[in-house]
């Protein structure tokens, strides 16, 4: 199956999910509900003959269930995006944001403005994190050996960042976190997008528009990767230039993301190992397909978290990582037996 | 299984015959203007007084090596000599702290006769690789590093297209003249039956023709090599050098780093010594492979005696070592 017919039957799942995501929970919606919501709302219910949905159900749709999908969808497919680019300019097939440490980096960020009430921050301070994280690990792994970013180095500086800043943001919440804030505190670290609203569609879903779209033209540069920094700068690219510009594209993205959702790990790890062996390495297929099945996969995932210990929700991220980490287990055994 | 003797150095004068028989290309054209690189003439590569230091310490020490036009040069020395160092500096994947590296038009002049201009005699074409913007360079040279390998699952046709990337767009995909220059790259690397294995499943003989022809779809006109026969097995050796032996035939001038002397011997027309030195990596020899390998040279360098033995069938050196 060529690239076009994926992207194609990509799309259709994806549409298809939201929509049948948005019909799934304790009320009883059909697709008809999120169909007349949806177009009245946007103002082309007359147009189209739709009848005007009732109140109850418009709410559901309109006010609780679609925005928390759409968020998922774009945070999902924004972290399978930052998930590949991480990948292919680290050389590491188990880099993702979660693992190199931005989102333990954002959630530190995240934890001080909650702790000091400054909520309206959050969004900031989450970004602000997830860029010192970065570059702290990168900087560590860089420093650590000579002659580029080795895999093996990335991951355990990661690891070592990630390490450190959840150490901190225990201590910021063992400090001064009072009442309500543990929970506040502790359902962003585990990540959820149960308290989404329009805004975090336009937070989330705007930075995947923007920095998403602009990484996922990426493809052709990535490629030149795959040998490595010296087979790259070879190939004319400027690599440090390209390096720096796709990493900082990376952390802003994860810290918009991060800063609606909380830390969601693993989506940005096994989503591109799925679609690689679906059309191959080439990231140019693999950067637009690994963002529409990211969207599908957490529009799931959230189902499942609301859905399974109903009326009790889980964060989306013990989901995500409930699904992730075997899956994760068993590309190290691949690796094992490859190597 | 193949004689690695026949055809040698004819590249090379036919290329240095041209350039003297031809009047319009005497004299010192600026190539980037004139745009005679893109003529069929193969181009040498002549680096000069070229220093490189990692943290305060040197690694090369103003070395001079030519690559001459058309010919299969043996970069050798022993480990830490900056054998890579100075492949990686004339791809123009690091800068060097001092020196020059040329693409030369013509014979390459042997180190202290200078690049004509302070003689007086200005036979050779030149540009400096070192002020050529990146990609431009990427289409004159091609690199080919030891043990490039990667973890993902990719063809061997995607892994030779990526030799595409300094002919297109930063961000432009595949064209179908990039599919045929790829596919004509395999054929050419022998490696025309693999397209559609995926590399890391390849032994290591076809990788390194994988690899070759990634570098062939660059269509570069000087091939850098960095131990291309290391990790092979006997038969593998022999079949790379002897298809790096026939691309120089076709006009593509090499520069590789080798480990082995007596391959270097059979293969090569022209050799350059390397030695390791408490300050930084130095030439102590170069020329053509009669001249050099020969144990003057090598025992010092190696710190072994060396005795060299002729083959009985091509004539060609052949070492063995004792220890010193």
């Amino acid at each position: 199956m060529r690239t076009p017919a994926w992207a194609a039957l990509g799309a259709v799942v994806l549409v298809a999910s939201v929509v049948l995501a948005v019909t799934i929970g304790p009320a009883a919606l059909g697709p008809g509900d999120v169909w007349r919501s949806v177009t009245t709302h946007l103002g082309v219910g007359d147009l189209l003959g739709v009848t005007p949905p009732d109140r109850l159900p418009d709410a559901m749709v309109w006010q609780l269930r679609l925005p928390r999908v759409l968020t998922a969808a774009a945070v999902g497919a924004g972290l399978a995006v930052c998930g590949v680019v991480m990948q292919s300019l680290t050389r590491n097939p188990l880099a993702d944001p979660y693992l190199l440490g931005l989102s333990s980096g954002a959630s530190l960020g995240a934890a001080c403005v909650l702790v000091l009430g400054a909520t309206v921050l959050l969004p900031v301070a989450a970004f602000v994190g997830a860029t010192a994280a970065l570059v702290a690990t990168l900087a560590l792994a860089a420093a650590s050996g000579r002659g580029g970013l080795a895999p093996a180095r990335t991951v355990l500086a990661g690891l070592a960042v990630g390490q450190l800043a959840a150490a901190a943001t225990s201590f910021v919440i063992f400090w001064s976190a009072k009442g309500d804030q543990y929970r506040e505190i502790l359902s962003w670290l585990m990540g959820s997008v149960a308290g989404a609203t329009w805004t975090s569609v336009a937070i989330a879903g705007g930075a995947v528009l923007v920095l998403g779209t602009a990484l996922a033209c990426t493809g052709s540069l990535l490629d030149a990767f795959t040998f490595g920094d010296t087979a790259a700068s070879a190939l004319g690219v400027p690599v440090q230039r390209v390096r720096w510009t796709l990493l900082v594209g990376v952390a802003l993205l994860t810290g918009a993301l991060v800063s609606q959702s909380g830390s969601v790990g693993f989506v940005g790890l096994i989503l591109p190992h799925a679609v690689r062996l679906l059309v191959g390495a080439r990231h140019r297929a693999l950067l637009p397909l690994s963002a529409l099945a990211g969207a599908s996969f957490l529009v799931w995932a959230d189902t499942l978290a609301r859905t399974v210990f109903e009326p009790r929700e889980l964060p989306v991220g013990i989901v995500t990582a409930a699904i992730g980490a075997p899956v994760f287990a068993a590309l190290l055994w691949k690796g094992r037996a490859r190597a | 299984m193949t004689d690695l003797a026949p055809s040698r150095r004819t590249a090379a004068r036919r290329a240095s015959d041209q350039v003297s028989q031809d009047p319009a290309r005497s004299g010192r054209a600026s190539l980037a203007t004139s745009d005679r690189l893109q003529d069929e003439a193969p181009l040498g590569v002549d680096a000069r007084r070229v220093r490189w230091t990692v943290d305060g310490r040197l690694v090369l020490d103003d070395v001079d090596a030519t690559a001459p036009p058309g010919a299969v040069s043996g970069l050798l020395g022993p480990n830490g000599a900056g054998k890579s160092t100075l492949l990686r500096l004339v791809a123009g994947v690091q800068r060097p702290d001092g020196g020059r590296v040329h693409l030369v038009g013509g014979p390459v002049p042997e180190p202290g006769q200078g690049l004509g201009q302070e003689q007086g005699e200005p036979h050779v074409r030149t540009e400096d690789l070192l002020a050529m913007p990146r990609r431009r360079r990427a289409r004159l040279l091609a690199l080919v590093e030891q043990d490039a390998a990667t973890d993902l699952p990719l063809t061997v046709l995607d892994a030779v297209l990526l030799g595409r990337t300094p002919h297109r767009g930063l961000l432009a995909g595949d064209s179908d003249d990039d599919r045929a220059v790829a596919a004509a790259a395999l054929e050419r690397a022998g490696a025309a039956d693999l397209a559609g294995r995926l590399v890391g499943t390849l032994s290591g003989g076809e990788r390194q023709r994988v690899h070759l022809a990634r570098a062939l779809a660059q269509e570069p006109r000087v091939l850098l090599l960095d131990e291309p026969t290391n990790h092979l097995d006997v038969a593998a050796q022999l079949a790379t050098m002897s298809l790096v032996r026939s691309l120089a035939a076709q006009g593509v001038t090499v520069l590789a780093a080798l480990h082995d002397l007596t391959l270097a011997a059979q293969a090569c027309d022209h050799v350059v010594v390397l030695a390791p030195g408490t300050d930084g990596g130095r030439v102590v020899a170069a020329g053509p492979v009669e001249e050099v390998l020969v144990p003057e040279v090598l025992d010092p360098v190696y710190g072994v005696r060396t005795t060299v033995l002729r083959h009985p069938s091509t004539g060609r050196p052949v070492l063995t070592f004792e220890p010193a």
